[in-house]
C-alpha cells in the first residue's frame, strides 16, 4: 500500500511543471557538468517510472534523497519535524479522549437532561466548525488576551532554558494547538461513546448484574463502560487519518514546526523528495496508527482475543 | 417518494427553519450582482481596514455614519460627529454584470454617494468591501458542493452500483481501489493533484473546475463503497431477477430498479457531504491553492485575514467568511440529519 501511495504521489509530482533542479539551474555558480551529473544520479532525463525506480533503491537503503530548498538530507529533515507532529496528534488524542469518555458517559447516565442537550448541541456546533477557522480564532484570542503564545513550538529563549523551563514553555507553546485539534475530535467521540453507552445500558449482562445486587457504580464503570469503550478504540485508527490532514492546516495557521507545514512548503518549492518522504512517513504513521488500534482492541475485549 | 419526504422534512420547525434559511443564502449568493454594493475588485486604498459602518435614522431616511482615518498605520478610524450621507436604494448602475451569467442587471440595491463608501462588514487590506466580497464568495463557496456532490454520485453510482451488481474480478478491482484512495491522508493528495494539474488550468474559472474535480476525484470512494453494499443486498431481490428474467440490460437495471430503491439514501448522504466540499474549497484556498485572487471566496478571504495586523488590532469583521462557512456547514448537517430521521427513525440520536 505504502508503494502504491508513493508511486502515485511520484506520478502526479512529475505531472507539475519543473523539477527541484529548476532553482538550481537558474543559478550561476553552478556549473553545468555539476548539474548534469545530478540529472544523471536522479535519472531526470529519463521517463517517470525510471526515476521512481531509482528513488525506491535509495529509499531501501534508507536513504530518502535530498532537499535542495533546506540543503539538508530529507531523512534529517523528517527526524526533526515528525516528533513534533507526533506529540501534537498524541496531546490531542489525549486530551480528546479525557474529555470525550466523561462527558459522553455522564450524558448517557443522564439522558434527557439539560447537560446532555447542551453537550449534544455543542457536539454539533463544533463538529461543524472548520479546524482552520478555529486555529485562526485562536491564533486571534491569543494575539488579543497575550495569555499563550501566538505560534511555533518553542519560544526565542529556548535554548537558554532550564530543562524543566525547556518542558513548560514546550508545553505551554502545546496548548492552542492541541485543543485546536482536539475539539473535533471531542465532539466526535462523545457522541460515539453516548450511544454506545446507552446501548450497554440496555444489554442483558447489565441487567443480570443488577439482579445480583451490584452496585449501580460498579454496574456503570466495571462493565457498561468496558463494554462501550471497544468501538471508540476502532476509531482511534480512523482519527490518525483526520489529525494528519488537520495538522497540515493547524500547523501552517499557527506557524508550528510539524510535518503538514513541511509538506506544504515543500510542495511549493517542488521539492519533490521532501514531499515524497513526508508522505509515505504520513501513511506509516497512519498504518501504525491502525495497527496499534488493533492491538488495543485485542487486549480490551476478550472476544476478539480469542477468535481464531 | 420525493414530494412526501420534503413534506415530511418541512412539517419539524428545525429542518424548515434550515430549509429555509439554506434557500436564502442560496439567493442571496445567486443575486450577489444586485445586492453588493460593490463589485468583487472595487478596491479604495485609502479606505483600508475601515470598521463597519454605523447606520443612523435621519430625516426620514437611512443613512450611514462618515470615518475619518485617525492614524494611517494603524488603520484607526473615528467617526466624525454629525457627518452622515444618504443610503439609497435601487441605484442604476454602469457596470455589466449579470445575475446567474445571463440575467443582466442594471441596478444596485443599495448604495451611497460617490466620495464616501458603505462598508456593512468593514473592509480588507486594500479597501474593498468585506460584505459584497462574501456575497461574490458565496457563488463560489457554495455552489461547489452541488456541483461536486453531482459529480461525486455520478461515479459513485457508476463504480459502486457496478460492482454491486457484477461482483466477481470487478467488484475486487473497484473496491481495492476505493480503500487505496480512502488510505491517503487526504489534504495530502489534494495537494499532489493540485500541483499536477495546476500547469493546465490557469484562469480563475478553470481552477473553479479543477477544485471541484480534485474535490470529487477524492469524494467518490466513499460513496461507491456504500453504493455497492446497498446494491449487493438488493441484487437478489425478487424484483431484480424478475427484471433479469424479463431480459433488461444490467444498465437499465441499475437506473431504473436499484437507484430508485438507494433514493432516499442518496439524499441524504448527499446532504451530510456538501458540508465536506465547501470545507474543502476553503481549505484549498486558504492555503493559497484555490480559488485565486482577485476572485473572492470565503476560504480565500479568511486567508487573508490571517495576517498579525489583524490579530493585532483587533480587526474582527476580517472573520466574519468563517462564520459564513460555519452557518452554511450546521445548516446543512441540521438539514441531513432531519432527512435521516425520516427515511431511517433507527439512526435518530435524540430520541
Amino acid at each position: 500500500m505504502l508503494l502504491g501511495i508513493s508511486l502515485l504521489v511520484f506520478f502526479l509530482m512529475n505531472l507539475a511543471p519543473g523539477d527541484f533542479l529548476t532553482p538550481i539551474k537558474a543559478q550561476r555558480d553552478i556549473s553545468p557538468e555539476y548539474i548534469a551529473s545530478l540529472e544523471k544520479e536522479f535519472g531526470l532525463n529519463e521517463p517517470w517510472y525510471w526515476q521512481y525506480a531509482l528513488w525506491l533503491k535509495h529509499v531501501a537503503a534508507c536513504d530518502f534523497g535530498y532537499s535542495w530548498s533546506y540543503k539538508i538530507p530529507v531523512t534529517e529533515l523528517l527526524a526533526q519535524r515528525a516528533p513534533a507532529t507526533l506529540l501534537l496528534s498524541l496531546c490531542s488524542l489525549v486530551f480528546s479522549w479525557l474529555i470525550a469518555i466523561p462527558l459522553g458517559v455522564v450524558a448517557a447516565i443522564y439522558k434527557g437532561s439539560i447537560f446532555d442537550r447542551a453537550t449534544s448541541w455543542l457536539a454539533y456546533f463544533s463538529l461543524s466548525l472548520p479546524e482552520f477557522f478555529l486555529a485562526l480564532l485562536a491564533v486571534y484570542f491569543a494575539a488579543q488576551t497575550g495569555w499563550f503564545p501566538t505560534g511555533g513550538l518553542t519560544s526565542f529563549d529556548f535554548e537558554f532554558l532550564s530543562l524543566a523551563g525547556q518542558l513548560k514553555d514546550m508545553a505551554w507553546h502545546l496548548v492552542l494547538p492541541t485543543v485546536v485539534m482536539g475539539v473535533g475530535n471531542v465532539a466526535a467521540l462523545m457522541r460515539v461513546m453516548r450511544a454506545n453507552f446507552l446501548d450497554s445500558i440496555r444489554a442483558e449482562f447489565v441487567t443480570a448484574a443488577r439482579s445480583k445486587g451490584l452496585s449501580e457504580n460498579q454496574i456503570m464503570f466495571r462493565h457498561v463502560l468496558r463494554n462501550a469503550i471497544n468501538p471508540l478504540i476502532t476509531t482511534l485508527g480512523f482519527s490518525f487519518s483526520s489529525l494528519l490532514s488537520g495538522a497540515l492546516l493547524v500547523e501552517n495557521v499557527m506557524n508550528y514546526p510539524g510535518l503538514g507545514q513541511l509538506t506544504y512548503q515543500a510542495f511549493l518549492r517542488e521539492d519533490a523528495f521532501v514531499v515524497l518522504g513526508a508522505v509515505v512517513l504520513g501513511s506509516l504513521m497512519l498504518v501504525a496508527g491502525n495497527l496499534l488500534a488493533d492491538l488495543l482492541l485485542a487486549w480490551s475485549d476478550p472476544r476478539i482475543r480469542h477468535e481464531k | 417518494m420525493k414530494n412526501n419526504l420534503f413534506r415530511q422534512l418541512v412539517a419539524t420547525p428545525a429542518g424548515a427553519g434550515a430549509f429555509l434559511l439554506l434557500a436564502a443564502l442560496y439567493f442571496a449568493a445567486a443575486l450577489a450582482p444586485f445586492l453588493a454594493p460593490y463589485s468583487v475588485s472595487e478596491q479604495d486604498l485609502t479606505r483600508t481596514y475601515h470598521p463597519p459602518c454605523r447606520l443612523l435614522w435621519k430625516d426620514g431616511r437611512v443613512h450611514v455614519q462618515l470615518y475619518w482615518n485617525k492614524d494611517r498605520t494603524a488603520s484607526a478610524y473615528e467617526p466624525v460627529a454629525g457627518q452622515t450621507a444618504p443610503v439609497a436604494f435601487f441605484v442604476p448602475t454602469q457596470k455589466n454584470e449579470k445575475i446567474l451569467g445571463f440575467i443582466p442587471c442594471a441596478w444596485r440595491f443599495f448604495s451611497v454617494e460617490h466620495p464616501a463608501r458603505i462598508y456593512l462588514l468593514g473592509s480588507d487590506s486594500t479597501g474593498r468591501d468585506v460584505f459584497s466580497r462574501l456575497l461574490y464568495g458565496a457563488q463560489i463557496s457554495l455552489s461547489i458542493g452541488l456541483i461536486g456532490i453531482c459529480i461525486t454520485f455520478f461515479l459513485g453510482i457508476c463504480v459502486g452500483g457496478l460492482a454491486g451488481y457484477f461482483g466477481g474480478i470487478f467488484d475486487h478491482a473497484a473496491m481495492r481501489l476505493t480503500e487505496w484512495l480512502m488510505a491517503i491522508p487526504g489534504l495530502y493528495l489534494l495537494l499532489s493533484l493540485r500541483s499536477a494539474l495546476s500547469s493546465k488550468f490557469s484562469d480563475s474559472g478553470q481552477i473553479y473546475i479543477m477544485i471541484v474535480l480534485i474535490l470529487s476525484l477524492l469524494g467518490w470512494a466513499g460513496t461507491a463503497r456504500v453504493i455497492r453494499g446497498l446494491t449487493l443486498s438488493l441484487r437478489n431481490r425478487t424484483f431484480v431477477q424478475a427484471s433479469e428474467a424479463l431480459g433488461q440490460t444490467p444498465w437499465r437495471i441499475l437506473w431504473l430498479h436499484l437507484l430508485p430503491n438507494l433514493f432516499s439514501y442518496l439524499v441524504v448522504s448527499a446532504t451530510l457531504s456538501i458540508p465536506g466540499y465547501i470545507l474543502g474549497e476553503a481549505a484549498l484556498s486558504f492555503l493559497g491553492i484555490g480559488i485565486q485572487e482577485p476572485s473572492s471566496s470565503w476560504g480565500l478571504m479568511l486567508s487573508q485575514a490571517q495576517e498579525m495586523k489583524v490579530f493585532m488590532l483587533n480587526f474582527w469583521w476580517l472573520l466574519t467568511p468563517g462564520a459564513a462557512i460555519v452557518t452554511t456547514v450546521i445548516l446543512f448537517n441540521i438539514l441531513g440529519d432531519r432527512l435521516r430521521d425520516i427515511v431511517d427513525p433507527k439512526f435518530r440520536m435524540t430520541p
